[in-house]
This record gives C-alpha cells, sequence and structure tokens, in this order.
C-alpha cells in the first residue's frame, strides 16, 4: 500500500488517480498510524512552504515523515514535498523538515527578467542514474511549476538538474529517499514510467 | 530551457463537442473525452476544455467530463467558460482539472481572481482576456480594450491595465485571445501580444487566429508569448501536433518533442 500524505496541500487527488491509472494500491490519509504503517509513502503538494509546515506539524506528520526515512521506507517527494524535506525554505522563512542539507531559494525574477512561476516542460539532466528513472528516455521533459526551487548543500545529492534562469537541482536523492521538483503525475507517459518504478522500487539507491 | 506549450481548445457543450473532430485518417468523434486522450497521445502539452453550456443547471455534465477526463490523461488540463464563482472554480479543480480560466467573471467580479489564488495557489488561475481593437483614447491608451460575453459587451477597460491588474490580483497565467484574429487563419495579433506579454512577469497563451505552423512560429519567436491556443487547425486533421512541433524545432523554437 502506497501512503500519499495528506496535509490540505492543494491537488492529491492527482497523483492517486495516476497510481489508479497504475493499478497501484494507494490511499490519501493524515493517519499517523497509516502513514508509518505503509509500504511507501508519496509526498506531494502545491502550496505555501508555510503552511505546509505548520498543517504537517499540526497533524504531527512531521514525525511520521522523518520515521518513515530512518525507517528505510521509499519516500517520494514531490514540488512542494521536494522543498519541505530541506533544512528552510525563503518562502514564509519556514523550518522544514531537514531530511537534506540545504536551503530553498526563490528564483530572481526580477533581475533575470524572466517569468515566474517556472511554469511548463522542462528537461533534466541526469547527473548519475537512479532506480526511478530506469527505462526514462534521456531528454525527456517534465511538467514544472514553481517559484522556489532547492538548493541542496551536499552535491552528492542532487542527481538531475534543470535550466530555468540558473541551473538548478530539480531531482535529488537520498538513499531511501526520492525527491523532484517536477510532477510525474502530470508528466505523461515519463512521469508515469516514473511512479511505476517507485511503486516497485526497494529504496536502494543503485541501478542494476 | 522551458519548452513552448502548444495546447488545443475543445468546446464542449451539454457533454459534447459542438463540432465533430476529425483527426488524419480518422472517423469524426465527439465525445471530449476520447479527443483528449487522442491529443494526450498525439503529444499536446495541454488541454483546455471550453464550456458554452449555456444553462448553469447542466453545468454538472461538465464536472462529469472532467472527472472522467482526468482519469485517462496525465498532463494539465484547464476548463473555461461558465466558472463565475468560488464554488465553481472549486468544483472543476476537484474533479481534476489543474486550471481554471475566468472571464466575464473576473471582469464583473475581480475579487474572484484573488480568492482563488489564496484557496487554490496562483498557478490555479488563469486569466481569460477577451481583446479588440479599438481607436486609442484616454479611456484606452493601449487601442485594445476588453469585451465580455463573447466578444458582444464592450467594457471600458484597457487590456494592458486588466492584464496588469490580473496579475497583481493573483492570476498565474494570462490567456489572451484576439476577438479580430480569431477565426480568420490569418495568424495571431502579433502587436497585442507582444504588449501584454513583455509588460507582465506571468506567462502568455496567445489565442485566436492561427491557420498555420508559421503562424504560431510567428508568436512564440522573441518571447511574444509562452504558450499557443490552437483549434481548426488541428481538429480536422490540416496538421498534427507533431507536425507542428517539428516545424517549430527546425525553425530554433524548444518545444517537447518526446511523449
Amino acid at each position: 500500500m502506497i501512503a500519499i500524505i495528506d496535509y490540505n496541500a492543494g491537488n492529491l487527488t492527482s497523483v492517486k488517480r495516476a497510481m489508479d491509472y497504475l493499478g497501484k494500491d494507494s490511499i490519501i490519509t493524515a493517519d499517523y498510524s497509516e502513514i508509518i504503517s505503509a509500504d511507501r509513502i508519496v509526498f506531494p503538494g502545491v502550496g505555501a512552504a508555510g503552511r505546509a509546515m505548520a498543517d504537517l506539524k499540526k497533524r504531527k506528520l512531521d514525525r511520521a515523515i522523518v520515521e518513515a526515512f530512518n525507517d528505510k521506507k521509499p519516500i517520494l517527494g514531490i514540488c512542494l514535498g521536494t522543498q519541505v524535506i530541506m533544512e528552510t525554505s525563503e518562502e514564509n522563512n519556514t523550518e522544514c523538515l531537514g531530511i537534506i542539507k540545504g536551503r530553498v531559494a526563490m528564483f530572481a525574477a526580477e533581475s533575470s527578467g524572466m517569468k515566474v512561476p517556472h511554469m511548463g516542460w522542462n528537461s533534466v539532466i541526469l547527473k548519475r542514474k537512479h532506480p526511478l528513472f530506469q527505462g526514462v528516455e534521456q531528454g525527456s521533459e517534465f511538467y514544472f511549476v514553481h517559484s522556489y526551487y532547492p538548493v541542496p548543500e551536499d552535491p552528492d545529492k542532487v542527481l538531475g538538474e534543470t535550466d530555468y534562469i540558473a541551473r538548478f537541482a530539480s531531482f535529488l536523492a537520498s538513499g531511501n529517499l526520492a525527491a523532484m521538483q517536477f510532477h510525474p503525475e502530470k508528466s505523461g507517459e515519463p512521469g508515469l514510467k516514473i511512479l511505476a518504478n517507485f511503486s516497485k522500487w526497494d529504496g536502494r539507491d543503485y541501478v542494476e | 530551457m522551458l519548452s513552448k506549450r502548444i495546447i488545443p481548445c475543445l468546446d464542449v457543450r451539454d457533454g459534447r463537442l459542438t463540432k465533430g473532430i476529425k483527426f488524419k485518417g480518422n472517423v469524426d468523434i465527439g465525445d471530449p473525452v476520447e479527443i483528449a486522450a487522442q491529443y494526450y497521445r498525439d503529444g499536446a502539452d495541454e488541454i483546455v476544455f471550453y464550456d458554452i453550456t449555456a444553462s448553469h443547471e447542466k453545468r454538472n455534465i461538465m464536472i462529469e467530463t472532467v472527472r472522467k477526463v482526468a482519469e485517462r490523461i496525465f498532463i494539465p488540463f484547464s476548463v473555461g467558460g461558465g466558472i463565475r464563482t468560488f464554488d465553481d472554480m472549486r468544483e472543476v479543480l476537484l474533479a481534476g482539472a489543474e486550471k481554471v480560466s475566468v472571464n466575464s467573471a473576473a471582469v464583473r467580479n475581480p475579487k474572484i481572481i484573488s480568492e482563488g489564488a489564496a484557496a487554490f495557489g496562483r498557478q490555479c488561475i488563469v486569466l481569460g482576456m477577451d481583446v479588440k481593437k479599438v481607436s486609442v483614447s484616454d479611456k484606452i491608451p493601449s487601442g485594445y480594450e476588453i469585451v465580455i460575453d463573447g466578444g458582444r459587451q464592450f467594457t471600458g477597460l484597457d487590456a494592458l491595465e486588466w492584464a496588469k491588474m490580473g496579475q497583481t490580483l493573483g492570476a498565474g497565467e494570462i490567456c489572451l485571445n484576439s476577438i479580430d484574429a480569431d477565426g480568420t487563419k490569418e495568424g495571431y495579433e502579433l502587436k497585442l501580444n507582444r504588449l501584454i506579454s513583455s509588460n507582465v512577469n506571468i506567462p502568455v497563451i496567445a489565442s485566436g487566429g492561427a491557420g498555420t505552423p508559421e503562424h504560431i512560429f510567428e508568436v512564440l519567436k522573441d518571447d511574444k508569448a509562452d504558450a499557443t491556443l490552437i483549434a481548426s487547425m488541428t481538429h480536422y486533421g490540416s496538421y498534427t501536433i507533431k507536425e507542428i512541433k517539428t516545424y517549430l524545432s527546425t525553425r530554433g523554437v524548444k518545444v517537447r518533442m518526446n511523449w
């Protein structure tokens, strides 16, 4: 069973629909014990970091995620979920979960003259292989919509990068945690492939 | 680098397409769910449903359509037309749409933009603008005026001012439709697109006038638009999405080629 964490953060049902389409059992849940006992966890979300952290804490789900991570359970962070696993976010000056060291920064819209949010399809340049990208064609594009991006301290945690305004980390991994700034559930076949890979991933960071 | 998006627009009335759609070598189909699935397979980057159902009582038919589409396609799609209230927005988003587009309702009640953005995030809220060219005046300094109710009603709003205000209120994107160019197949209104796109910092979708891939190229080049809405070009088999994207790609416009 895949637990999709429910913390009032926008479009959770789209991840559920994609899992249904792939024939994978999943539940949207805010229940601590349901999350802790699930085989794997998706941590999705759109919205603002400040409110997201407040909601997570209120429901004690911040603890559930950290425990599941320490328990070596496969975890998939998506978009805001990916930002909230960092230490701090510039958005609402938020203290986050700190599973990956580093901060979340805002795109410099004014100095670059570029549009923010970064909205639309963009590619992910893989720095090394990962089980979640197995079978995903090189040069595939994914759907992004965000104004903030993660800046991990340890470059080894950055597996994929994307060019917008500057080159930023769009795919992070740390052991049993994989986290992406784009939306695999809205990225057509390559995105579905990542979700299918995740639903059978054992949480180990290697490629056969 | 971010790709430019190609977005087919489907007009829906009472749960059916207003005209049948016929892809190359295909039979005429009137079911928006089937057509959306076909466009998804063909490489559309996003899909827009424009609901022209006249009666508010039949809105639930559209919601059912949205729900079915969301089970079949895994790219963003938006719904416009007939979104009058906050509850209308909510219903469409809960049924599985990524975005909602507000047009006449936003002119009548601009607060709907800020309320929607606060509740669902600004990326969910598209400001649809129907624009007509008029003579330059104190009231309409840009020479483009906002019209509503399908172009029948002038509003006295300057298009540029309204675009900026929409952005300030919280719209995450603008769908810019030129009433003058719409249906002509002679190309997008380039001057209008350049004016709006260079004065806001949210994405602009060009709409109205596409007849050939070159028209799409013209509006996408030099960032006059971030995406284009197309309809008859692909609905009746003149072009496939792939042909359009291949053309754009050879002319140096970045588009998504693998799907």
